[in-house]
């Protein structure tokens, strides 16, 4: 491995791995984000309210379990209870929407943020939550040349590709997954064949959703659970979706590394104006690349 | 019909004129903010409703106002109404660059990048602690003695948005704002009959910035602070909101859905924290059945062979 640091420091070579289990995270709340883009068209404002309220139920599981179990416990209860929330919210709300403009869509989403973030603030109050590192993973591991990086880090690079492969599967290998490609190109044909487009459409929502609240659980004991996390990460979110091009996952998974290491890694270069590094890559690909990076599914 | 138009407009006028004879200081205060945000309002709808432009980030020309008036005030030692010209001209020149990069592209990915934008320009502000204060922002800022008082920034206020809104309300009613809204309803016959498309709606953005940035050197009169949350993604939809609770297609709709906006914010925050939660499900409900915004349903309603779209 010594002929790395020919041409990377150590200090580099461990951004670049924050970076990437940064990457992680952003795949997995902007993937399901992309599902939702491409196959309904919604622009979903409050898919960071989802995620937010993904961290604070894996909070409350945690707690109330507590121990490892709890964590694993957290991590299949926390994203299933965000599919209830969405698909309630669906079926409430949404299937009566989908005719409408952009615009008016992404108002009411935010509409759904803004009551969602009240909600969160009513049933877990305002105050900072933390959940802690699972017993297996705390420590660290020596990475190339004895720097140390977080266990837990390690099993967030681990699951990065577990949800890209599954999500492969799942799209392409599926029926549902082929049922909703072929409504994200023409939803009337879909619907003509005999196949309940509402319910579709209604199962790739919470899909997304889903995934939301999975990268809200993934990412809570790496950061304090604090109201206000959604609205920094959906607007990442919305710009991953972009770079990538609308509801392509791999796209979404580009987008996500790109933003991830520029993020890391520009706090590096320029450690005052490290924020602004990802948000220029944005630009410098729409700038070059005006649909994205791949092919969308508009 | 006419005349009872202009009775009750004259009634508007001179009831705000009176208004800090008879209302304490705090209500002057949210008279001027209602002004503000209703020109801020405003000059979003002049881009998004009559241009059809999907101008997600409008905050970021508002704070560019603000931070160019309220910097001007405090770092240089110009007189303070120089600043509150420079104020509006760095906001319609940053809308000019923001433009031009945008504005090959249209529709969901024209807001998209927009907003990548303005992210970029609210992140350098949010760190630039040597310049703009960081995310303390800037507090104190001291205007001239004319308009420190309520009352003297609630008349400051009154007399620069009238002004405002007449200067944007002659510029809809010109050829140029009918090329505007000859664009948003079908971009591709304006062009075929010579009209060049993207100059018009990029000297519609510098137009809109500009204003824009007017109502950000309003707040800093108001106000005296500026902060970076000004520019913050979630304002610029909250001043969509106020435009589509007016209504897009109207003159006054903006105003009227500021209006409201801020006397929800005000009144209901004495009540309640959870302020948001019921803007949210008003804005749910409104969405739901009137999708014209209010005055645009009533305008609908009563007046329906007036009524033209745009």
């Amino acid at each position: 491995m010594d002929f790395i640091y020919t041409f990377l420091s150590p200090g580099v070579l461990s951004q670049i791995f924050v970076g990437l289990s940064r990457t992680v995270i952003l795949f997995i709340v902007a993937s399901g984000l992309s599902l939702i883009l491409g196959v309904l068209r919604i622009p979903n404002v409050f898919h960071g309210s989802l995620y937010m309220i993904g961290a604070f139920m894996a909070y409350t599981i945690c707690s109330v379990v507590g121990g490892d179990a709890g964590f694993w416990l957290a991590l299949i209860g926390a994203p299933i209870g965000v599919g209830l929330v969405s698909l309630a919210t669906e079926r409430g709300l949404f299937q009566y929407l989908y005719e409408r403009e952009h615009i008016m869509l992404i108002l009411f989403t935010f509409a759904i943020s803004l009551v969602f973030g009240d909600l969160v603030k009513i049933v877990w109050g305002a105050e900072y939550k933390s959940v802690p590192v699972p017993q297996v993973f705390q420590g660290f591991v020596p990475l190339f040349g004895g720097l140390p990086f977080p266990r837990y880090n390690m099993f967030l690079l681990f699951m990065g590709p577990v949800v890209a492969i599954a999500l492969w599967f799942l799209v392409n290998k599926t029926k549902i997954g082929k049922i909703s490609q072929a409504a994200a190109v023409d939803r009337e044909m879909v619907g003509a064949v005999g196949i309940n487009v509402s319910w579709v459409f209604a199962t790739v929502f919470v899909i997304g959703c889903f995934l939301a609240g999975l990268g809200g659980a993934l990412v809570a004991p790496t950061v304090s659970v604090t109201l206000g996390m959604d609205h920094s990460l959906i607007i990442e979110a919305f710009l991953i979706v972009i770079m990538g091009g609308l509801g392509n996952i791999w796209g979404a998974l580009l987008g996500a590394l790109i933003f991830g290491l520029t993020q890391s890694l520009g706090i590096l270069i320029w450690p005052q104006f490290g924020i602004v590094f990802p948000y220029l890559a944005v630009i410098v690909v729409l700038l070059f690349r005006p649909t994205g990076l791949l092919k969308s599914t508009w | 019909m006419v005349t009872k138009g202009r009775i009750g407009a004259y009634a508007g006028i001179i009831f705000l004129l009176a208004l800090p004879l008879f209302f304490p200081r705090f209500y002057v205060y949210i008279a001027s903010l209602i002004l503000l945000y209703g020109l801020l309002a405003t000059s979003l709808n002049f881009v998004l409703g009559f241009g059809g432009i999907y101008q997600f980030h409008h905050c970021v020309f508002y704070g560019a106002g603000a931070y160019g008036a309220a910097l001007m005030l405090t770092k240089t030692g110009f007189s303070p109404w120089v600043g509150f010209i420079v104020g509006p001209l760095v906001a319609a020149l940053l809308s000019l660059i923001l433009g031009l990069i945008c504005i090959r592209l249209s529709k969901l990915y024209f807001g998209m990048l927009q907003i990548s934008l303005g992210s970029l320009v609210w992140a350098v502000i949010y760190r630039w602690y040597s310049l703009t204060g960081g995310d303390d922002g800037i507090h104190g800022i001291s205007v001239p003695d004319m308009i420190a008082s309520a009352n003297g920034a609630y008349y400051f206020a009154l007399i620069v948005t009238g002004l405002s809104f007449f200067i944007i309300f002659k510029i809809l009613k010109s050829p140029f704002g009918s090329v505007l809204q000859g664009i948003r309803d079908n971009p591709i016959r304006s062009e075929m009959i010579g009209v060049n498309v993207k100059r018009h709606q990029l000297a519609a953005l510098v137009i809109s910035g500009f204003f824009a940035g007017v109502a950000g050197v309003l707040f800093v009169v108001v106000d005296t602070t500026v902060f970076p949350d000004m520019l913050f993604w979630t304002l610029s939809m909250e001043v969509m909101i106020m435009c589509l609770l007016g209504g897009w297609f109207t003159f006054m709709g903006p105003i009227l859905g500021a209006a409201l906006i801020v006397l929800l914010r005000t009144f209901i925050s004495t009540y309640t924290v959870y302020w948001a939660l019921f803007l949210g499900i008003v804005l749910m409900i409104i969405i739901f059945f009137l999708p014209n915004g209010v005055l645009g349903y009533f305008q609908e309603k009563f007046r329906p062979k007036k009524l033209v779209k745009g």
